[in-house]
């Protein structure tokens, strides 16, 4: 299991479908940084037909910070600082997409 | 957990190396260990005793600074993008015959084994990229 | 130094444009100086810097090529590329400067899966 973690805006959609094709049942993806963009809800198209078992998430500090609180399509959690780490340990290892 | 980071970003046009930072204060907050953070690439921009951000603004270097001396972090900067970047040590700055060293206090220059190594014994390895 | 610990580089970045790839292939050399099982996969932008026939003399940078080139002497053939970057590029094999193993896109996601660790540039 690993944890892709993005940080580009949905704008880098190349980026996205190769984190995408990197995926294997059982995996999360986490949003940073600029990469909270897209869980917006108009972009949630990018991760329609994903195994059910993706964990989809998004930074809370980053969120926050960009105005998307509200915004924020329910399909993603809301991840602290403290649940980020925990996410490292749960998953095998953590690849970042940058 | 054991953790290693690789932070490539710069420190002033990227969030990233801040980020960085949060989480590693994080996962020593969560009683992880850090093994080494390495810095490479425009990362090891961070390390410049000079850096003097407007007062408004945090200082990333003060802040890795404070939580290496907290934590007796292992705070490695990749000495080939170091030295071509001008970020000089005592013993580089005799060796090129610079003026006056500016590596920051708390990180040491090195070479990539230490990066090998810090992959081959981490548990988890996080990269920073820009 | 604990047990042999395999890497993926994941390599995403052009030649020159960047030092992303410079700095990637160092790594890979440092990491099989150290014994370390190291794969390589050159996707999306990162397929650009395999082409070959390349001259940077008037740019004055160093031949991405030629450091390409140290990989086998230092034992690292675990080199791929995705048959659909290529034809996206209109590229095949005999553009490359080196031999790679092709693989489709899928695969990716195992190769993730059986390296214990996975750097990015």
């Amino acid at each position: 299991m690993t944890l892709h973690v993005i940080n580009k805006t949905p704008s880098n959609l190349p980026l996205y479908h190769r984190m995408l094709n990197g995926l294997s049942a059982g995996d999360g993806i986490l949003l940073i940084e600029d990469a909270v963009y897209a869980g917006l809800s108009a972009h949630q198209a990018l991760f329609e037909g994903l195994p059910i078992d993706i964990k989809l998430g998004a930074l809370e500090a980053d969120i926050q910070a960009r105005g998307l609180t509200h915004r924020l399509s329910p399909t993603f959690t809301l991840v602290n600082d403290k649940a980020f780490v925990q996410l490292s340990c749960e998953h095998d290892k953590v690849v970042s997409w940058y | 957990m054991k953790f290693s980071l690789v932070i490539h970003a710069s420190p002033f046009s990227a969030q990233t190396s801040s980020t960085a930072y949060r989480y590693a204060k994080c996962l020593l907050d969560e009683g992880h260990q850090i093994f080494r953070i390495f810095y490479y690439g425009d990362g090891v921009l961070v390390a410049n005793q000079q850096i003097t951000p407007p007062q408004d603004e945090s200082n990333l270097l003060t802040a890795w600074q404070a939580l290496a001396e907290e934590h007796a972090l292992d705070l490695v900067v990749c000495i080939a993008a170091a030295v071509k970047r001008g970020i000089l040590d005592e013993n580089e700055a005799k060796r090129y015959e610079k003026p006056n060293a500016n590596l920051a206090s708390g990180f040491e220059l090195s070479g990539l084994g230490q990066l090998a190594e810090a992959i081959a014994v981490s548990d988890r390895v996080v990269t920073f990229g820009s | 130094m604990s047990a042999k610990k395999s890497i993926l580089i994941i390599n995403q970045s052009a030649p020159y444009g960047s030092s992303n790839g410079r700095e990637s292939l160092d790594l890979a050399l440092t990491c099989s100086i150290f014994e370390m099982p190291v794969s390589l996969l050159f996707v999306g932008d990162g397929l650009y810097q395999l082409i070959n026939n390349q001259s940077p003399e008037q740019l004055q940078m160093k031949k991405h090529e030629a450091m390409l080139s140290a990989l086998p002497m230092y034992d690292i053939d675990q080199i791929y590329v995705t048959a659909e970057d290529l034809s996206e590029n209109d590229l095949t094999e005999n553009d490359l400067a080196m031999p790679v193993t092709l693989i489709q896109r899928d695969v990716i996601a195992s190769l993730i899966q059986q390296n214990d660790s996975v750097l990015t540039f």
